[in-house]
């Protein structure tokens, strides 16, 4: 038993050790929001396309969780954010906003508490899941929903968007706030419901380059005709 | 496995092993100097493991310490999270021994599949445990929609949610700790009783459960860490909403959102509250 278990150690030990280092030769690093993940792909493998030799490296997070790494010296080049308030929390670097995200209302498909617009929130027997408000789009829940003047009582305050769709795809609540963007990408699992107060809460998406070098180049692309093409297709609005 | 690693004069038969005695070694003395080879890794090893804890103790804001203490969501959480935690770990006892017995002591088909399909929640992402809950007991679940027509049932977004996902994620650590346990006791004991007429049940009250204890003690100890502990699973399954699901873990990942420092005081607080309980509980269980 402590045979085996010596061995279970030394082979953990060593793959450890094999573990890739921190090598950034041709490497570009981007961190960006969640709510990103699909543009941004699709934008970065257009990048490597164009700069052979460049390889482009993604984290994919809440823009809170990135900013903190960033703040505590995580290595990366690019920073893209959905919001201004952790872009600020992130770097000093001039940052400049390249799309907007707006909330709708997201049912199942089978819409089962017959939601059909926001003060249908409000109805104690609709399960309500909103994202927490530390988070951005709790944040812009909260505002759309005062602009508005309801009132809800979640069942949950998720921790991020993607978690928040998910109870809505499983049907365990009735509704939900999310982005726009979140409703495309699950298009065919839940259906998007417009709210014309989502306009007094709109996020702002900032991106900086942090390094010099091809980092402000990424930046271009995601600015370029292409990328606000990508980025319109996925639901963002582009300034 | 078990019968190669018993120590070889418990086998000789006429001299049956002192009940409660000190096994050799345990408080004898071995002489000679400490060898490096262990000594060395003992010691980088509990810096590994202590050094995050002084990292937190280094950036806590003292002096706002007592303010955010006084938050009644801290409170809040706090007492959630030890109920949930100590329902959870009872639940665990009152399935997780019989579990353990029948792998230890019962032989059946399949025993070696049962037994590794009970450390699947130790090797499941708790988030997707909890996701994995959702799909049986969640209101579109298999058992869920039944749950809910039938009784009217519905466990997301509950306390009694928070205390399924914690059990599920740490019955695992009582089981395998219970049924160590039961596979290193002296069998004969529980064959005597039966020999001398007693049935399967009073053997198992009578004579393993008390042999055992103290594993079935160190399992819940774990158990219960565990599940004061679990993150995952939980807000996956339960959701997060404060008084009713929010439990500690859940509170500092949100804080760390926004409010690092706070964060590390809830993180301090969670410490400090189990260390206190699993030191007391050690000094009256286990090393009794």
């Amino acid at each position: 038993m402590f045979r085996r278990l010596s061995l279970l150690l030394a082979v953990v030990v060593v793959l450890a050790g094999c573990a890739p280092g921190e090598a950034r030769g041709g490497e570009l690093t981007v961190f960006a929001a969640a709510s990103l993940t699909g543009t941004f792909t699709e934008l970065g493998a257009a990048f490597e396309a164009e700069h052979p030799g460049v390889r482009v490296r993604f984290s994919f997070g809440s823009s809170a969780t990135l900013a903190q790494q960033i703040a505590q010296g995580a290595p990366v080049d690019v920073f893209a954010s959905a919001s201004p308030a952790t872009m600020k929390a992130a770097t000093d670097a001039k940052a400049v906003t390249f799309a907007r995200n707006r909330l709708r209302i997201a049912v199942p498909v089978a819409n089962p508490a017959g939601v059909d617009e926001l003060a249908d929130l409000a109805d104690p027997r609709v399960k309500v899941a909103l994202c927490a408000e530390q988070v951005p789009c709790g944040a812009a829940a909260v505002k759309a929903l005062e602009a508005a003047g309801v009132k809800v009582t979640p069942v949950t305050l998720e921790r991020d968007v993607k978690a928040t769709l998910t109870k809505v795809e499983l049907g365990e609540v009735d509704a939900a706030l999310v982005y726009r963007t979140d409703v495309a990408a699950a298009a065919g699992r839940v259906t998007g419901i417009d709210f014309p107060e989502a306009a007094q809460a709109v996020n702002d998406y900032p991106i900086a380059a942090l390094t010099a070098g091809p980092a402000a180049e990424f930046v271009e692309l995601v600015r370029s005709e292409r990328g606000r093409d990508v980025l319109t297709r996925a639901g963002f609005e582009v300034p | 496995m078990s019968s190669a690693n018993t120590p070889e004069p418990q086998k000789r038969p006429g001299a049956p092993p002192k009940r409660g005695g000190v096994p050799p070694g345990r408080s004898g003395v071995v002489a000679g100097r400490l060898p490096w080879v262990l000594v060395v890794p003992a010691v980088l090893g509990l810096g590994f493991l202590v050094l995050p804890l002084a990292g937190l103790l280094i950036r806590a804001p003292w002096a706002t310490l007592p303010s955010r203490l006084a938050e009644p969501q801290v409170l809040e959480a706090l007492r959630l999270s030890l109920v949930t935690a100590t329902v959870a770990t009872a639940v665990c006892l009152v399935l997780g021994v019989p579990l353990a017995w029948l792998l230890a002591r019962v032989s059946f088909p399949g025993r070696r599949v049962v037994r590794a399909l009970v450390t699947v929640p130790l090797v499941l992402p708790p988030v997707v445990g909890g996701v994995a809950l959702l799909l049986v007991l969640g209101r579109r679940g298999v058992a869920g929609q039944w749950l809910e027509s039938a009784f009217g049932v519905s466990l997301p977004f509950t306390t009694a949610g928070v205390v399924v996902a914690e059990a599920f994620v740490a019955m695992p650590f009582l089981v395998i700790s219970v049924e160590g346990a039961l596979r290193g006791a002296d069998q004969r004991f529980e064959e005597a009783a039966a020999t001398l007429g007693a049935s399967r049940w009073t053997v198992f009250r009578r004579v393993t459960l008390p042999l055992v204890m103290p594993g079935v003690v160190a399992g819940a100890v774990l158990c219960w860490a565990r599940a004061l502990g679990e993150f995952g699973a939980t807000i996956t399954f339960a959701g997060n909403f404060p008084g009713r699901t929010q439990t500690m873990p859940l509170a500092v990942y949100l804080a760390l959102e926004t409010e690092p420092e706070a964060a590390i005081v809830l993180s301090l607080v969670l410490l400090a509250v189990s260390v206190i309980i699993l030191a007391s509980l050690r000094d009256r269980w286990v090393s009794a």
